[in-house]
């Protein structure tokens, strides 16, 4: 499975769970199994199985879970891009109904509005009330800070989180963090965690134990994918000071509207597609806006992301699907790692 | 005539030098109304003011007119003006009263930066 020939990074990951797959090879598994296809190792077996069936036997252990992670829904956003991010919306969330495993929540890393007006958010929530999973987590974007530093954010979506809308939450023993990257933005920046976030940060994962799984959720991306346009936060090496100690750490952010995915020691970091527009790759285009596709290629560059957690391996698997794949997650193309 | 004949050039010479008094003594007139350069226009487009730097008089009105398809904001550093949020074909105006320079970006994508001179 592993193709240990190519990367010296590869030679350097550690077997990290013992069954013959390190890390980054069971993440090149998953993108090769954006088909819909799982490998576990059960018993030091290797078996398959694939997602779009679930018959008793291979029926998941009682600590695996799913999630599926959304992104840049930007309700309100009318031009040519997408005439109608609503209605792509929807397929999103049809999309998610129609997966045969039902996630257990959905988690949307932010630019939920356009300009952050109560009519997007009211619509946003009309439509994410049809989803099967009905338990949403939310990360606000800098398009939801916009007329009143984020006060209507955290009333619809902020309750129980601290400052700017930081929290953190348990689920079978995953611990999540979401945390906000989007407020007090210095001129000539980036994104930014502050240090009031970063201290409770800190504290937060002091003293948990090493092998509890982390995903850390914030919409700018917590690594530097293109400084000139600001696709970055420009604190987050604190933050992933904080997690380098454990086994296992993903990191699931949104904002530049295209998959992006690093694997560095035991964080791997992903970024997920809109379901509103498309942006361009990084330099290829005079600035970072929507990028207009042909009408029948949008679906193909919008897309959802399903986060498998497997206890038995305590992995989470990553595996991105293009709206255009809607109602069926084991047809496709999925989507490989290394972005576009 | 000889009398007739320097009437004549002497009627013609006053009127070419009434002529010329006339025309050094009148102000010069231009196609605007206001003294040049009192107010200046930043366009925003692609991510990008501009012209990045400006300068002005003191009194000049800045005006800057989103034109990207994505909304942008433009706030003083230093707390003197702020903008609403401003969709695509929006526009906000700030008047500069006191001489210095003065640094602002957009609030939503900070990386975008811009300077009024004032001077």
């Amino acid at each position: 499975m592993t193709d240990k020939n190519k990367d010296l990074i590869d030679q350097k990951l550690q077997d990290l769970n013992n069954d013959g797959v390190d890390r980054r090879g069971f993440l090149k598994c998953m993108a090769w199994a954006g088909t819909g296809l799982v490998w576990t190792m059960s018993g030091g077996i290797p078996t398959s199985r694939a997602f779009a069936k679930t018959n008793g036997k291979d029926a998941a252990k009682s600590g695996d879970f799913s999630f599926v992670q959304i992104s840049d829904s930007h309700i309100g956003f009318n031009k040519p891009a997408n005439p109608d991010v609503t209605a792509t919306m929807q397929t999103a969330i049809n999309k998610i109904n129609a997966m045969p495993h039902k996630p257990d929540f959905i988690i949307h890393t932010g630019d939920l509005s356009q300009l952050s007006k109560p009519s997007e958010f009211d619509t946003l929530d009309q439509v994410l009330k049809g989803a099967s999973a009905k338990q949403i987590y939310f990360v606000p974007g800098e398009h939801d800070m916009l007329t009143d530093n984020g006060e209507q954010y955290l009333q619809r979506y902020g309750k129980g989180t601290k400052g700017s809308g930081w929290y953190n939450f348990d689920q079978k023993g995953v611990h999540f963090v979401g945390l906000v990257n989007v407020a007090n933005l210095k001129a000539g920046g980036m994104g930014s965690l502050g240090h009031e976030q970063l201290e409770w940060l800190e504290d937060d994962l002091k003293g948990r134990s090493a092998s509890t799984p982390i995903v850390l959720f914030a919409h700018i991306p917590l690594w530097t994918i293109y400084q000139d346009w600001g696709w970055g936060t420009d604190d987050s090496e604190q933050a992933l000071s904080y997690v380098k100690r454990f086994g296992s750490v993903t990191v699931l952010n949104g904002h530049i509207h295209q998959i992006m995915q690093k694997v560095e020691g035991k964080v791997s970091f992903h970024t997920a597609m809109s379901t509103a527009f498309p942006q361009p790759a990084p330099g290829t285009a005079p600035s970072a806006g929507p990028m207009k596709v042909p009408a029948d290629q949008l679906q193909q560059v919008l897309g959802i992301t399903d986060v498998n957690y497997l206890v038995s391996g305590r992995s989470l698997a990553v595996v991105d699907s293009p709206l255009a794949d809607a109602g069926s997650s084991a047809s496709g193309s999925g989507s490989g790692s290394g972005g576009r | 005539m000889k009398r007739n004949s320097f009437w004549v050039a002497s009627f013609t010479a006053s009127v070419i030098i009434a002529i010329v008094l006339l025309v050094a003594g009148s102000p010069t007139v231009t196609a605007n109304d206001q003294p040049s350069a009192a107010n200046a226009e930043v366009k925003i487009d692609n991510f990008v003011f501009g012209p990045q730097t400006i300068t002005v008089p003191v009194g000049a009105t800045v005006t800057w007119t989103n034109k990207d398809d994505i909304p942008h904001t433009s706030v003083s550093t230093d707390g003197v003006f702020k903008s609403k949020v401003l969709d695509t074909d929006e526009k906000f105006s700030y008047t500069f009263t006191k001489a210095g320079t003065y640094s602002y970006y957009c609030t939503i994508h900070p990386k975008m930066t811009g300077k009024v001179v004032v001077q």
